[in-house]
């Protein structure tokens, strides 16, 4: 699966080489649950089209389908391109539809929705082949040597896919971005805040450097 | 009673990927907490990961994993090409990955320098 997506990526990085096509980039928010993808693609979505795309709720696994918006021209600077934004369901090893009654849910409730995180969560591996490029969201407050966080990444480096590895929730004081950076050093680690909108051109100004890529 | 099982890199290696995935977690839903010789690789994972989820349950909660390659990234050229050398040898066996069931290993805390596991205080 990996050979063939590399086989892919390789002709179609030849394909739009020469025959310049302007395509539209595929942009995956990938990460660990409730590190704020949904947040962060809703954000750049308001940016750009005045709309938000998902769902976002303190609850664990509220993202549990991968959420599209095609065609958002992002732009930056004198720069412009078109993306689509795959939000994906937070990636987990774990699920324990006891931990949903905690949240007012009643025990059917809280079963059917852990029944979908785990179908969400095998989703979101899938479709690991079909993203061109990657932000990695990741929660700043939270503790970033995780072995999904390590899982994720290593699966997007196996298939030759950019990643930009967003550091979240900047503007909570228990954030720690140097920590994020120490865990990931062979990559780009930007720190933001998709609920407050810090430092969101920065983030702008990286994605376009990614798909130089 | 716990039970550590070691898992050396023979039993593994010459099996194809599904059957490794299914021989592992055919041993930790018998709640075994697995050491195994020579880590997982990330699309290991990754499958370990989507057969963990289509099996979870109310009895089975899911799986604590813990992969760690203690090969550094500065390495000199010689040294990269003596590590290429034994990794053809050996099969890829750098490291080592830790399983376990999810009711029993509460979460495996990584820092650069060491590995905690926490366990739960009761088994659900």
């Amino acid at each position: 699966m990996v050979m063939m997506s590399k086989i892919r990526g390789f002709f179609n990085s030849i394909f739009s080489k020469l025959f310049r096509v302007k395509k539209t980039i595929k942009l995956g928010f990938y990460g660990p649950v409730n590190a704020g993808k949904s947040s962060l693609a809703n954000r750049i979505s308001k940016d750009f089209t005045g709309e938000e795309m998902s769902s976002v709720s303190k609850v664990p696994h509220e993202t549990r389908t991968i959420i599209q918006k095609e065609k958002v021209k992002i732009k930056y600077n004198d720069k412009e391109m078109d993306f689509n934004l795959i939000d994906t369901p937070g990636i987990a090893t774990r699920i324990d539809y006891e931990d949903f009654l905690k949240f007012k849910m009643n025990d059917e409730e809280a079963k059917e929705r852990a029944k979908e995180a785990t179908q969400g969560v095998i989703e979101s591996i899938k479709w690991l082949d079909q993203v061109d490029c990657v932000l990695v969201v990741l929660d700043a407050t939270q503790d970033p040597y995780s072995q999904v966080n390590i899982t994720i990444i290593g699966n997007l480096a196996a298939r030759n896919t950019p990643i930009l590895i967003v550091a979240n929730k900047v503007d909570l004081k228990s954030s720690k971005i140097q920590r994020v950076e120490d865990a990931f050093p062979q990559y780009k680690v930007i720190g933001i805040s998709a609920m407050t909108g810090k430092n969101m051109d920065e983030l702008y100004k990286e994605i376009f450097n990614l798909i130089k890529k | 009673m716990l039970t550590l099982q070691f898992i050396p890199g023979y039993e593994l290696n010459g099996l194809e990927v599904n059957q490794k995935i299914r021989k592992i977690l055919g041993l930790v839903r018998k709640d075994r907490i697995l050491v195994i010789e020579g880590r997982l690789s990330s699309e290991e994972e990754a499958l370990l990961i989507q057969r963990t989820m289509e099996e979870i349950s109310k009895e089975f909660k899911g799986v604590e994993i813990c992969s760690v390659d203690y090969r550094k990234n500065e390495k000199t050229l010689p040294q990269k090409i003596r590590e290429m050398l034994a990794s053809m040898l050996l099969g890829g066996r750098e490291g080592f990955s830790i399983v376990g069931p999810a009711s029993i290993v509460r979460e495996i805390k990584r820092n650069p320098d060491k590995i905690e596991l926490l366990f739960s205080n009761n088994k659900r």
